[in-house]
């Protein structure tokens, strides 16, 4: 037993999680799970000092909690297009808004679109797509939207991808904006559909009140996305992304097909961020342009690469520090962005292969670092 | 669509597309620059261009340049502010480098990381100036459009005999210095011992280093000249438009950007090509169609261009330049 303490000691924690017996793991894990379900009503002290909702100015917390699974979603999901396949997508808000705005334009009865179709098929004036119908369309437009931005880019390098994601997410927000006929343009639309649910106290199961039943919603959703995000991680897909992302050539040499599994990137990607969006713009039950700007874009990169990129568990980390550390820390809102600048560069200079890289990651990294110090001693 | 509204005014855009494309131009150099010797794009290069704007305010509050003074006084309120904002513009970019850049170069970042810490300065900078304003302005939402004193009137110049166009000062100004700037720099890249340094490091940065040339050297350099002309380009701008603002470089710097990859990023002619193409084309387009989708042209001329041509239109050669 104590050869089996002292070889533990040695590991990192992601040896000895990977070590631990399956039933430990299971149960650890329920108990994370457990917990995550339970916060919005922790009060206990000290614990409660995490809560965001102490001083008057505070944020609700059970929103705030929502908010960070929300981004946490997006994190997994642009995870798999930076962090795997190595593709810097600086547009990600596009397919966020673009979910968003697929449940507003096809839910709401304020929606022009929904109204022209009452009109067109004679509907009575209440009637809109239901929520459950909503869900496919935000994905399947999302998903569209993924592709046909990918398909004519995904040949161009790096940087030139860059900048043209960040133009598609300016053209996503850009047409919401400027489309007054379709989307209502900067006014927004209004009384965005929940999900169904009984009635509790005169209101529906979600509301605008009770932020922790959205949370709940959204924290079931994420957990099945990161199951899901785990197994494709492992998977034949999987393995073609990181080959892509360590040496397109030589993938391409032992047959992996790299336009094809950067387009699959990308569309499983723009899915994610749209499911993101869907949640966001249901629990808003109002959507408008101004909520997707492209700075929003550049927030879920640097989640993304301040957690560890290719590594889900940092992608987690990196959503839930960017998003709960400002809202933890209100009284300081005007210098936030400040603060947020200040993060980005010293965390990156500090540790640029991220807070809690994946292994892989930060092996390429030490490897990088040595071959940059011999070539300065060779200099 | 207009295409009279285009038709009867063509001369008229023509000339609005060209100045919006020479101060695109201009700040596209930096980017093209830094991309051509050290392939990453300098996120925070659009924050060098918004300092440059504040310097120019800045100088002309100091000395109290106002509109309507002599001839010689705007003259030397004018070179005073360009020396001012080249100076605090190249002054950023060098500071963006020493602080964002090096210390990850030594480290053998890959680029992505040098990215995200350009974002972080880029976000600095602007956060700065924006405190300043609500510190001065002192309102809640104190972050407001500055305006600064035009203190080149405009007046007509002269008139393009056959089209009856009337041109401007400011205009010649503009398009004049844009063009004179990009012809000295591109002279210097080509002619000069130290441009030789800059294509050396941009065309083989190991063979260049065993050859003697200084990379970290020559990479202070490219920031230098990348910030002064940004500076140029953001005393044009405020002849032209008389305002500031602390997040002006943003969408200056997207467009920008956008110039130097139509061009040919790494390419300092490109980017002269690029930058008029870009204006000309959003102008076009903005009196066909309708103005505020002026931004949706620009990233689709850019989406289109690069289908066809992937390295831009004129390709990527900082480092294939003959002298």
């Amino acid at each position: 037993m104590s050869q089996i303490t002292a070889a533990y000691r040695g590991l990192r924690l992601g040896d000895r999680w990977g070590g631990a017996p399956q039933p430990v793991r299971w149960f650890v894990m329920l108990l994370v799970i457990a917990f995550a379900f339970y916060l919005p009503y922790l009060n206990v002290l000290p614990f409660a000092y995490i809560r965001t909702d102490l001083t008057a100015s505070g944020s609700d917390w059970a929103s705030v909690l929502f908010l960070v699974v929300v981004y946490m979603i997006v994190a997994v999901g642009l995870n798999v297009v930076i962090g795997l396949a190595g593709l810097l997508d600086l547009g990600y808000v596009g397919f966020y808004a673009l979910g968003a705005y697929s449940v507003a334009l096809f839910g709401s009865t304020n929606s022009p679109v929904v109204q022209a179709m009452q009109s067109k098929f004679g509907f009575s004036e209440e009637w809109a797509v239901p929520f459950a119908i909503c869900i496919p369309i935000a994905i399947v437009m999302s998903l569209v939207a993924g592709v046909l931005l990918g398909a004519p880019t995904l040949r161009l390098r790096g940087d030139y991808l860059a900048i043209v994601t960040l133009g598609f997410g300016e053209i996503i927000r850009i047409t919401a904006r400027n489309l007054d006929d379709v989307t209502n343009g900067a006014t927004g639309i209004i009384g965005v559909p929940v999900p169904p649910g009984p009635e509790i106290d005169g209101r529906s199961f979600f509301n605008t009140i009770d932020a922790e039943r959205w949370y709940w919603l959204a924290l079931t959703i994420l957990i099945l996305i990161i199951f899901l995000a785990r197994r494709l991680e492992n998977s034949r897909v999987g393995r073609a992304w990181l080959a892509i992302r360590e040496d397109e050539d030589a993938a391409a040499v032992m047959g992996v097909a790299g336009f094809k599994f950067k387009l699959w990137a990308f569309a499983i990607g723009a899915t994610l961020g749209g499911l993101a969006g869907l949640l966001f713009g249901s629990k808003q039950q109002y959507v408008e342009p101004n909520a997707f700007m492209v700075q929003l874009s550049f927030l879920f990169v640097a989640m993304v690469v301040i957690g560890g990129s290719g590594n889900i568990f940092g992608a987690l980390l990196g959503a839930f520090l960017l998003t709960y550390l400002p809202e933890r820390f209100r009284e300081f809102v005007d210098w936030r962005p400040f603060a947020f600048g200040v993060a980005l560069v010293a965390v990156m200079i500090l540790r640029p292969q991220g807070l809690a890289p994946s292994r892989r990651r930060a092996r390429e990294f030490e490897d990088r670092r040595h071959e940059a110090e011999e070539a300065a001693a060779d200099a | 669509m207009d295409f009279d509204a285009l038709i009867s005014g063509l001369d008229r855009h023509t000339l609005d597309g060209i100045t919006r494309g020479s101060i695109y131009a201009l700040v596209a150099l930096g980017y093209t620059m830094v991309y051509g010797v050290m392939k990453l794009i300098n996120f925070a290069h659009s924050e060098v261009f918004m300092v440059g704007t504040w310097a120019v305010l800045g100088t002309y509050t100091v000395i109290g340049a106002t509109a309507g003074m002599g001839a010689g006084m705007v003259i030397a309120a004018t070179v005073l502010a360009l020396l001012v904002a080249m100076l605090a513009s190249a002054g950023t970019a060098l500071a963006v480098e020493r602080i964002a850049y090096r210390p990850l170069r030594k480290k053998g970042a890959p680029p992505l990381i040098f990215l995200i810490t350009g974002i972080g300065c880029s976000m600095v900078l602007v956060e700065t100036f924006g405190q300043l304003l609500r510190f001065f302005f002192g309102q809640p939402f104190g972050r407001v459009t500055v305006n600064i004193p035009s203190v080149l009137e405009t007046k007509t110049l002269f008139t393009i005999p056959g089209v009856d166009l009337a041109v401007s000062n400011t205009r010649v100004l503009i398009i004049v210095g844009a063009i004179v700037m990009m012809l000295a720099l591109d002279t210097f890249v080509n002619k000069s011992r130290l441009g030789r340094g800059v294509r050396a490091v941009a065309q083989d940065p190991d063979t260049a280093s065993l050859m003697g040339v200084n990379q970290e050297r020559v990479i202070m350099l490219v920031f230098v000249l990348g910030g002064a002309m940004a500076g140029v380009a953001a005393l044009l701008y405020t002849v032209q438009y008389d305002i500031t603002k602390f997040d002006i470089g943003f969408i200056i710097g997207l467009k920008a950007f956008t110039a130097a990859v139509l061009g040919g990023i790494g390419n300092l002619r490109g980017a002269l090509v690029g930058g008029l193409f870009l204006g000309i084309v959003e102008v076009y387009a903005s009196a066909i169609w309708d103005s505020s989708w002026t931004n949706v042209y620009a990233f689709v001329v850019l989406v289109v261009v690069l289908m066809f041509r992937p390295t831009g239109l004129l390709g990527e050669s900082l480092g294939k330049a003959r002298a």
